[in-house]
């Protein structure tokens, strides 16, 4: 009994230690990928899970892409996108009639990345569309957009009959497997965080923090809003499109303003303005909502609760505007650092 | 020509709906610059309550519709007080976000409780009238008239008593104002009832016109209602009521001329080409922003 | 002539914000805009860097007309300015405040950027390193690693005048600098802005209320009242202006 003041302190102590040795070994990082990139094969190959869980894990990783994605523009731009899922649904739909009917079908699986390419570059035409109005508007009114644009492409899918209409379209061939999924993931992650920490990425963040001082301090800012819109909704179509081959059924209903309002939770569940926090927040969020299946409809009650408490103690999500330092790039994270050795090295002869 | 004023009439009654919704979220955003999110599902819960009063209290079409409105009221208000005030000095999309929750857990808590749609029951005698080949239902002529009146009754309160002073006040600054000794909280509070019970009315009146009602019918409608507030300029009494008139007639006329499935299509595609044009919405003014 | 403003006039909707204002600036010159509150002077600022459109007049610097660009073509033409109210981009460190300034200066395209590829690694490399030495003339660079935020007040203003100089302007438009600041660190500031002046070869217009700063370092002042122009000159001429004091004091004042 009387240990036990002493003892969290020092439990804390080891586990803050503990952390920082992991969190200052950034060749760790590496080494998780390459074992992460080769049990993606093995699992599947060996079925070392069962299928369910495979299943599971591959969602969790386009959710990371789908989560990271719109962070981009609602997180780190700070404006408030609503009808991600839109972006979503022409990936979806591009790729998977470009693997249905257009690429042959004993093709199909090699030019799969031609697909996703594809799902994604469509992806981003529109969100150009949809980027030109955040020049003049911003906060509800652009939400607003989005929110009309989700609701248009839905519309727009449900009326055209060769592409399925309301029914959709069934048997998409399976051609997401895991390692696909966990390579587009880390390198949509890797992408959107090499943007994020690059000029066009303090641009995109200096919007979020004074849109008239970055103008006034010579930010392009219509240039950086278009780049953030692209890539954000490229990243989202190729999400969509690994999401089409792995569902292998799409429908209008599938990308409707719920899914939207599903990957906005998981932005702003895991933190806005960080990359590490949508990881989180769409893992969470999906294993959680697997977790709780049994519990039937009640796990629907405990999601937006989970949310709510969330908001109210923490209003910027688990590591809102905090990044896991491994996210980081080395010369950003020691600029100083390393300047200031630099400077040392150029003053030493002169005194 | 009979054809149009039919659907006209079928205009003026959806829009009514739409604009009593819209005004909900028209009066939240105004004085809290907030965009509440679970208004939609506000709606759904006066409808469930109407269901709920009318199935088991067995009550009359009047008494249904001021439970509906009193209870939704105080949901409103208790939602306020528990989920968005704690958040008055965090990130505004914090509490964004924490409606969006709040709506969703509105859903959730009703599939639970209701896991399948439910059926109305008719509380309004089915009478019809026809006048030169257009068909009026007594329904029809009481969901534009109490619309239209509750409408008025807002406009009246916003405008020319002493707690409507209060919100337009609070609305325009919400430090300097409270030190005049208008008190804040309770202001937000009864701008809260009375834009819940508005969407509560238009629940009421929609699970009359179609009976059949389920957790999520709040979703799309919410939404729409919520576009309608912005067509008209969000923030502005006037602006959710044309912009829900606006909506309903255009979505009227779009069923009315061309095949259904382009509704929503067309809706939101003239509300994106309104908002190139008038990017404030119908009456709304952009705030300047000072520099 | 390095700016120079023609019969500008601006209206925010019926109300006349400034009416015919002309100005003209010698390369290297300080001068300073006063005036009661609400009398136009940001206004200026606004209309020369472009967040307002001039409703007449032109503007030209360097021989080019600046009315109609938008403001990071001006800002990226050599003219910065800072803000009444301090606006710095609070969540960001301090190095990163002064790196986005330097947005048009980065010379790698959006792929680049992706791929940490090409000219991207030398640029970024350089940008820092040209950054932090600027933090280091403001003696800031200890500070480089901060949020914006967390900054002492007289650090935010200077964080902000070092932030307008790493966009290289030639003409610096600063706001106010003076507000907030304690009467005996006036003469600190006065001598801080003729440092800058020299250290960087600048031009400066300020607004400011302080008249001991105004009257100081200014080399020509112009009084703004209600949007005109009442009154330009020497600082001796302007303490002498009976139509300045009227402005400043009500009729009978005296400066």
């Amino acid at each position: 009994m009387t240990n036990q003041s002493a003892t969290p302190h020092t439990w804390r102590d080891r586990i803050s230690a503990g952390w920082e040795a992991i969190v200052s070994r950034r060749w760790l990082l590496t080494v998780l990928l390459v074992i992460g990139f080769a049990l993606s094969f093995l699992i599947p190959r060996f079925g070392l899970i069962n299928p369910y869980v495979q299943l599971v894990m591959m969602y969790v990783g386009i959710n990371i892409i789908l989560a990271t994605s719109l962070n981009l523009v609602n997180g780190f731009m700070g404006e408030f996108s609503v009808g991600h899922a839109g972006f979503m649904a022409v990936g979806a739909y591009v790729s998977a009639l470009l693997s249905m009917r257009v690429i042959p079908a004993n093709l199909a699986a090699w030019l799969f990345p031609l697909s996703i390419l594809a799902g994604g570059a469509a992806a981003a035409l529109i969100g150009l569309i949809v980027a030109v109005p955040s020049f003049r508007t911003r906060g509800d009114y652009l939400a607003i957009v989005t929110l009309a644009f989700n609701m248009i492409v839905k519309s727009v899918i449900e009326n055209i009959d060769a592409i399925g209409g309301p029914r959709g379209i069934p048997g998409i061939p399976k051609l997401t497997t895991m390692p696909w999924v966990f390579g587009c993931m880390v390198l949509a992650v890797w992408m959107m965080r090499n943007l994020v920490y690059s000029n066009f990425g303090r641009g995109v963040l200096s919007i979020r923090e004074d849109e008239i001082a970055s103008d006034l301090m010579s930010v392009n800012t219509r240039q950086v809003k278009l780049i953030g819109f692209m890539v954000s909704s490229f990243f989202a179509g190729v999400a969509g499109a690994l999401f089409a081959h792995l569902l292998q059924f799409i429908s209008p209903r599938v990308f409707d303003i719920l899914k939207s309002t599903d990957i906005l939770i998981m932005v702003y569940l895991g933190g806005i303005g960080s990359i590490a926090g949508s990881i989180l927040g769409a893992t969470i969020f999906t294993i959680l909502l697997e977790v709780l299946r049994p519990l039937g409809y009640f796990r629907f009650v405990l999601m937006p609760l989970l949310l709510i408490f969330l908001m109210l103690y923490r209003p910027r999500g688990i590591m809102g505007l905090r990044e896991f330092r491994w996210f980081i790039p080395g010369y950003e994270l020691f600029a100083s650092k390393v300047w200031r050795e630099k400077r040392e090295v150029s003053d030493a002869p002169a005194s | 020509m009979d054809y149009i004023l039919q659907q006209s009439l079928n205009a003026l009654q959806l829009g009514s709906i739409y604009a009593l919704i819209a005004l909900g979220y028209t009066m939240v955003y105004g004085i809290l610059t907030m965009i509440n999110f679970a208004h939609g599902d506000l709606f759904m819960v006066g409808a469930f309550f109407c269901f709920i009063v009318a199935t088991f209290l067995k009550l009359s079409f009047i008494p249904t519709l001021l439970i509906s409105m009193i209870g939704v009221a105080l949901l409103g208000v208790a939602i306020e007080r528990v989920a968005y005030r704690p958040l008055r000095q965090a990130p505004r999309v914090s509490a964004v976000i924490t409606a969006l929750g709040v709506g969703i857990l509105l859903e959730s808590v009703m599939l639970v409780i209701f896991p399948y749609p439910q059926s109305v029951p008719t509380l309004l005698p089915n009478i019809t009238w026809t006048i030169g080949g257009v068909t009026i239902s007594l329904l029809q002529v009481i969901i534009i008239c109490l619309s239209i009146g509750l409408m008025l009754l807002l406009d009246f309160i916003v405008r020319r008593t002493m707690v409507g002073m209060a919100m337009r006040a609070i609305s325009w600054d919400k430090v300097i104002v409270p030190l005049m000794g208008v008190p804040l909280n309770l202001i937000i509070s009864v701008t809260f009832a009375l834009g819940t019970s508005l969407g509560a009315a238009a629940g009421v009146m929609y699970s009359q016109a179609f009976p059949v009602i389920d957790p999520y019918m709040g979703v799309l409608i919410g939404w729409k209602a919520f576009i309608s507030a912005v067509v008209g300029g969000i923030g502005n009494i006037r602006g959710a009521m044309i912009g829900g008139f606006i909506l309903g007639a255009v979505e009227i006329m779009v069923v009315a001329f061309f095949p259904s499935t382009y509704r929503d299509f067309v809706a939101f595609t003239l509300l994106l080409v309104l908002l190139i044009f008038r990017p404030y919405g119908i009456l709304g003014q952009p705030r300047p922003q000072k520099v | 002539m390095l700016l120079q403003a023609k019969h500008v006039t601006h209206y925010f909707g019926g109300l006349c914000a400034v009416s015919d204002f002309n100005l003209e600036v010698q390369k290297g010159e300080l001068i300073g805009i006063i005036g009661p509150n609400g009398a136009g002077k940001t206004t200026v600022f606004n209309l020369i860097t472009g967040v307002y459109k001039a409703t007449q007049g032109s503007i030209q610097f360097e021989g080019q007309e600046l009315v109609g660009r938008k403001p990071n073509e001006i800002t990226t033409l050599g003219i910065a300015r800072t803000f009444q109210n301090i606006r710095l981009f609070k969540e960001l460190s301090v190095l990163n405040n002064v790196r986005i300034a330097a947005y048009s200066q980065t010379n790698y395209n959006p792929l680049e950027a992706l791929l940490h590829a090409g000219r991207f690694n030398s640029a970024e490399q350089k940008d820092i390193d040209t950054a932090m030495d600027l933090l280091a003339v403001f003696q800031m660079d200890n500070f480089a690693d901060e949020a914006s935020k967390n900054l002492p007040y007289g650090l935010q203003r200077r964080l902000e005048i070092a932030r307008a100089m790493a966009t290289k302007p030639k003409l610096l438009l600063l706001d106010e600098p003076a507000a907030g600041i304690n009467p005996n660190e006036i003469v600190q500031l006065m001598e801080f802005i003729q440092w800058i002046r020299r250290q960087f070869d600048l031009t400066i217009i300020l607004i400011e209320h302080q008249m001991r700063l105004v009257m100081n370092i200014c080399e020509r002042i112009k009084v703004l009242d209600f949007g005109a122009t009442i009154a330009e000159g020497f600082p001796i001429e302007i303490q002498h202006n009976p139509k300045v004091m009227e402005a400043y004091l009500g009729e009978g004042g005296e400066l």
